[in-house]
């Protein structure tokens, strides 16, 4: 036990001597930190005076894999980093490569990006309430959202042939147009989803349980949120108006009508309701982009740098060549250095691709939202009981991997 | 608040939430009863490889070395051998083949980036994905392994139609 522990100031009240506390390990094996995130919580009775999340257990060096492989091989690492919105980590990273090569996406390659990051969006939504619920203690949402989160999969399934790691999005479009029937499908989950959302609401919004463990738990004003660089529901929980879909549109989200529900508690409670909104909103986004879907290419038009069409490379030699170029010896991406920054499901994702040129980048770095949204953990537990931890810690919605990459 | 009020109130969350519960038993049931009944893929999933021949029984593979090199994880191995013979002579594989083509699924990630690069459409990804082994060691698949004529395929899955919709995997209770 350490002797110098430096009390917050709303716990001066608390005048017990120091050997009324104990510091314990939270993790980094508990179930409910969701990944292996230790947290060192110094404890005074049942409060929490003071919690320090220790990372690093899960830190795979995937930054400095980027170094080592070419720019379309990159996409593969930025799935396995925030694994429950692997399609917005895609996204942020080609994005990021596309400004580089100042390429320009075709009308419905961006249309589909917009409507995969929007199912993503939802499936990760849905992990999180279902996990958060777990954590509280109820654990029949649990089983309600991974059934509609598996609806979503199957349709990424569809598309991309992967589940977890789809690696759908390349740079300079898409990995290949969409499976036929797929609209349909689409429309046939989007019409089962509001009946799933008003159970989900049934069994939590008007519970009496739930509301106890999250209400006035794990409060964050909103100045204080802006001053520890949250994003995403965590700082609309506390009522600032941001996100970077209609601050600093991409992908032509600018096109697109939808609300940006904001709470302003700043508590677990008002974090639950926006991110519930925020499934609705998705919901709407994806309706309007199968509206919007119009036949026509999903790869720019730019033979050096995006593959050809597999027709044309077994009839064509000039595109034979292109195509072996690009796989075997990459593409070369101008110098310079470029920052872009999407809405993922958790927050601000960032992607800064430093290049020299060649088919390598010189440095890959991501402003994860999680790893900064995690920051903010030991300001909303100070003071909490240790029960409350667990709430605090799942309305954070953190993945460990996109933490420690 | 009263802690009587709480008690009613929590207690009316409760049968509120067994009333959710219990409507969904007479629905239709969305688990599958896996292994003993099939999974059902998309067309597009990818499982383990599969090596291709042509109509004659051919190899397509003429080791270009381009999977090898398109490949993010590096688990692909591949050994070129000219074959000297006259085409009438050769039997089952090309002018040009990979003598020894394995993949080390301890490395491989399922990325599909071997199957855009195959110019000759020789590799493609199957469906099979129950690759547990006991042995650290077997998860390196060699050419026997891979090709599909030879190839040990599950009965554990299904793969569906490229129209079905995604209820096709609900079953009826």
């Amino acid at each position: 036990m350490s002797t110098n522990i430096n009390l917050p100031p709303q716990l001066e009240v608390i005048d017990r001597p120091l050997d009324t506390q104990m510091t314990i390990s939270m993790g980094p094996q508990h179930p409910s930190t969701h990944g292996v995130l230790r947290v060192e919580l110094v404890l005074d009775g049942e409060m929490v005076v003071k919690a320090t999340p220790d990372i690093g257990y899960l830190h795979t060096g995937m930054e400095k894999l980027f170094e080592y492989k070419k720019y379309q091989q990159g996409i593969v690492i930025t799935d396995r980093m925030d694994y429950l919105n692997p399609l917005g980590n895609n996204l942020a990273y080609v994005m990021a490569a596309e400004k580089l090569l100042a390429i320009e996406i075709p009308e419905r390659a961006q249309t589909i990006r917009v409507l995969f990051c929007e199912l993503q969006r939802i499936a990760s939504h849905l992990v999180w309430l279902g996990t958060h619920a777990l954590d509280i203690g109820a654990m029949t949402v649990f089983f309600y959202c991974f059934r509609e989160r598996e609806k979503i999969l199957n349709l990424i399934e569809a598309a991309s042939g992967g589940r977890l790691t789809p690696s759908y999005f390349r740079i300079g479009g898409l990995m290949m147009d969409l499976p036929a029937g797929f609209e349909s499908r689409v429309k046939q989950f989007l019409d089962g989803f509001p009946s799933a959302l008003k159970d989900f609401q049934k069994l939590l919004t008007g519970n009496r349980i739930f509301q106890k463990r999250t209400q006035n738990v794990g409060r964050i004003s909103g100045p204080d949120a802006i001053d520890w660089g949250l994003s995403g529901p965590c700082l609309r929980g506390s009522g600032v108006q941001l996100d970077i879909r209609r601050a600093n549109p991409y992908t032509g989200y600018e096109k697109y009508d939808f609300e940006i529900p904001i709470e302003h508690d700043g508590d677990v409670w008002a974090r639950y309701l926006v991110r519930l909104s925020e499934m609705k909103e998705s919901q709407k986004i994806v309706t309007q982009a199968l509206s919007r879907l119009r036949p026509g290419p999903v790869k720019a038009d730019a033979p050096k740098v995006v593959l050809p069409d597999r027709e044309a490379m077994k009839q064509h030699m000039d595109a034979l060549i292109h195509h072996f170029l690009i796989v075997a010896e990459g593409f070369d991406v101008p110098a310079g250095e470029v920052y872009h920054p999407i809405e993922a499901s958790k927050g601000e994702l960032g992607v800064y691709i430093r290049s020299t040129g060649g088919p390598k980048p010189s440095r890959v770095h991501f402003r994860g939202p999680s790893f900064v949204n995690l920051s903010a953990l030991p300001d909303l537990a100070q003071g909490a009981m240790i029960a409350d931890i667990v709430a605090i810690i799942g309305s954070l919605d953190i993945v460990l991997g996109e933490i420690d990459r | 608040m009263s802690i009587i009020t709480d008690v009613i109130q929590s207690t009316k969350a409760i049968i509120q939430g067994m009333g959710v519960t219990l409507s969904y038993i007479p629905k239709r049931k969305w688990t599958v009863q896996y292994p003993e009944e099939p999974v059902t893929v998309q067309p597009r999933y990818r499982g383990q490889h599969l090596l291709h021949v042509d109509e004659n029984g051919k190899e397509k593979c003429v080791a270009c070395f381009l999977c090898a090199a398109a490949c993010p994880s590096e688990c692909i191995y591949i050994i070129a051998k000219d074959d000297p013979r006259s085409p009438a002579e050769r039997t089952g594989v090309d002018e040009r083949f990979a003598e020894v083509y394995n993949i080390d699924y301890g490395r491989c990630i399922f990325c599909g980036y071997c199957v855009e690069a195959c110019p000759k459409d020789a590799i493609t990804h199957g469906y099979n994905f129950e690759l547990s082994v006991y042995n650290r060691a077997d998860l390196l698949k060699t050419k026997t392994d891979l090709l599909i004529t030879t190839q040990l395929q599950s009965k554990n899955y299904r793969v569906a139609f490229s129209d079905e919709d995604v209820d096709s995997e609900y079953k009826e209770v």
